[in-house]
């Protein structure tokens, strides 16, 4: 069977950490930054864990700030 | 993870129409998921250069620098008569509101009601978040029983205040309504139904069916004080008790 594998794309400056990406993610791939934040000081969203990413794109479509750009490939 | 980021493995990004302004919505607040609807819908049916929109007074009073079709800007709950002219004047055009509860269902009540009974050929989209959000979360009609907000610290109390108002089931029982729907935005299904309905929406006013009504049941982070992902599932518990979801009205 062919691997779907996908990637998230996050707009950093753009994204206020709100967290809604994470919970809405199936398979537990994002996470907001513990540390690190932008130039408005809000925990951006990153991919903790990419190799898990399946390229759903729910994180896409309950992304209130559009900061999320998706990609998917089989392999 | 380089090798998948390429312009042919693109699944989903920001519509094409919303362009790169920083919002001024609160983290997670579901007014920036409805405008991304908003703005796909309108791409998805080529109608970028004939659209106009209402934006309303509240927190979507700034929708005109979000999504790059033409706007007009509307004095607090007057958007539906603005939307009426424009319509009668431009029909080749595409025209919808974008009103909140506090603007359609307190100060707009009138507007709204008889915009719809009128079977004004517009889009009303409605954003539910049973309070005031941007004055600093004041009881508002929709406000649900026993929810407390600024105004009413111990709970919205019925024999003071009354009861919450339904404002789109009294839409249904107007003969110009085409079509009414209750939509929400919380999760990536609820999303996708939404984008259909606004669609189905957007057609109809193009068809010259009458006035079709989208209530999107929103949350307001800020004003309910709570964490968006909080407020997403005290939404899911409380508000669709009141508010429940599906198509009200489809003719």
């Amino acid at each position: 069977m062919a691997k779907i594998k996908g990637a998230v794309v996050v707009d950093e400056e753009r994204c206020k950490g709100c967290n809604l990406c994470v919970v809405a993610c199936p398979c537990g791939v994002l996470a907001l930054q513990p540390k690190e934040v932008n130039d408005k000081g809000y925990h951006y969203a990153y991919m903790k864990n990419p190799d898990d990413c399946i390229g759903c794109a729910s994180c896409g479509y309950v992304c209130p700030d559009g900061c999320l750009s998706v990609y998917k490939e089989k392999q | 993870m380089n090798d998948i980021v390429k312009p042919e493995n693109l699944v989903y990004s920001k519509p094409r129409l919303m362009n790169d302004n920083p919002m001024h919505y609160c983290p997670g607040c579901s007014h920036g998921v409805v405008h991304k609807l908003i703005a796909e819908v309108i791409d998805e049916m080529g109608m970028e250069e004939n659209t106009i929109g209402i934006a309303p007074v509240g927190c979507a009073v700034f929708a005109y620098n979000y999504i790059d079709i033409d706007w007009e800007e509307a004095a607090h709950g007057r958007a539906p008569a603005i939307a009426t002219a424009i319509k009668r004047l431009n029909p080749d055009k595409m025209v919808f509101t974008y009103q909140g509860d506090g603007d359609l269902a307190a100060i707009g009540t009138a507007e709204t009601i008889h915009a719809c009974n009128r079977g004004e050929n517009i889009v009303i989209v409605f954003i539910n978040n049973a309070i005031y959000g941007m004055t600093g979360g004041q009881m508002a009609p929709t406000t649900l029983e026993g929810m407390v907000t600024a105004t009413c610290p111990y709970g919205r109390n019925v024999e003071l205040y009354g009861y919450p108002l339904k404002i789109s089931d009294l839409v249904v029982k107007l003969d110009g309504a085409c079509y009414v729907t209750r939509q929400s935005v919380e999760t990536a299904a609820a999303v996708k139904k939404a984008k259909k309905a606004l669609r189905h929406a957007f057609e109809n006013s193009m068809a010259k069916k009458g006035t079709s009504l989208v209530e999107f049941v929103s949350t307001c982070v800020s004003g309910w004080k709570m964490s968006p992902e909080n407020a997403n599932k005290w939404l899911q518990e409380n508000m669709f008790a009141k508010y429940p979801l599906g198509d009200l009205k489809n003719v």
